[in-house]
């Protein structure tokens, strides 16, 4: 099985981790409540999503 | 060859999956509304279709087909006398299927998969009656139409067509006004 002959520099490391990065995800706005959701979603804050209500949606650990 | 299943395999095994998706299959009809994560509601809701097909045929040998993946016949009882009834008038899309954002300890995506037990809209029919008369409706007028801007178009001022428009277009089709554009591009 091939594997590295060298140890890999923390340099080299760090620099190949500069690459990672997180994008911001998208919002729209709640309809129902005008808070922020992620679209496609029912919403976490009023549970609503196309006038039907979804309990399960509604966060309590995380809110805020 | 098979055609390969659509959607991501669950579970360890090709048994493994089979009771998977017979248990949430199980669960929906019992509750009618489930939580569950996207992938396996998306893998649940062909099943769950055709087994509510099967329901909505009625027969004793649909009946046993369904018992074949819902092993528990109170369910498949409460599936064929009240849940098949009630989607006597939908030509599928019998569950819907909602997402509800992440789950906390393992930041799943979640979905809510439930029956759709809302009355069908007399709206869908109606879109689909005007479609289908458009369609119909369109080859027929096109034909004539053409030929007339074009004739027109060469002779005369471009003014003149609009004005003809404005007062044929409540009576007629997009189909021609499509013509009528062509007409004015060669104009």
């Amino acid at each position: 099985m091939a594997v590295p002959k060298r140890k890999m520099s923390r340099s080299n490391t760090r620099a190949r981790r500069s690459q990672w990065k997180t994008t911001a995800a998208t919002l729209t706005t709640c309809p129902q409540c005008q808070g922020n959701k992620l679209p496609h979603t029912a919403c976490p804050t009023c549970g609503t999503y196309k006038g039907r209500t979804y309990r399960d949606a509604l966060k309590t650990v995380h809110a805020g | 060859m098979p055609t390969p299943t659509k959607g991501p395999r669950l579970g360890g095994s090709p048994a493994h999956e089979r009771l998977i998706l017979a248990n949430l299959s199980t669960s929906l009809f019992e509750h009618g509304r489930i939580t569950t994560t996207e992938t396996k509601a998306k893998r649940l809701r062909p099943l769950a279709e055709r087994l509510i097909t099967f329901a909505k045929k009625g027969d004793l040998s649909a009946r046993r087909r369904v018992l074949t993946v819902v092993r528990d016949k109170g369910v498949v009882h409460t599936l064929f006398t009240e849940i098949a009834p009630a989607m006597a008038e939908r030509n599928g899309g019998y569950t819907r299927i909602t997402k509800i954002g992440t789950r906390k300890g393992d930041n799943a995506p979640m979905a809510v998969i439930e029956l759709v037990t809302e009355p069908v809209s007399p709206k869908q029919a109606v879109v689909k009656e005007a479609t289908k008369a458009a369609e119909k409706a369109a080859p027929v007028t096109e034909a004539p139409v053409e030929d007339a801007p074009v004739e027109d178009a060469p002779a005369e001022d471009v003014t003149d067509a609009p004005v003809e428009d404005a007062a044929e277009a409540p009576a007629e089709d997009a189909a021609e006004k499509k013509a009528t554009k062509k007409g004015k591009k060669e104009a």
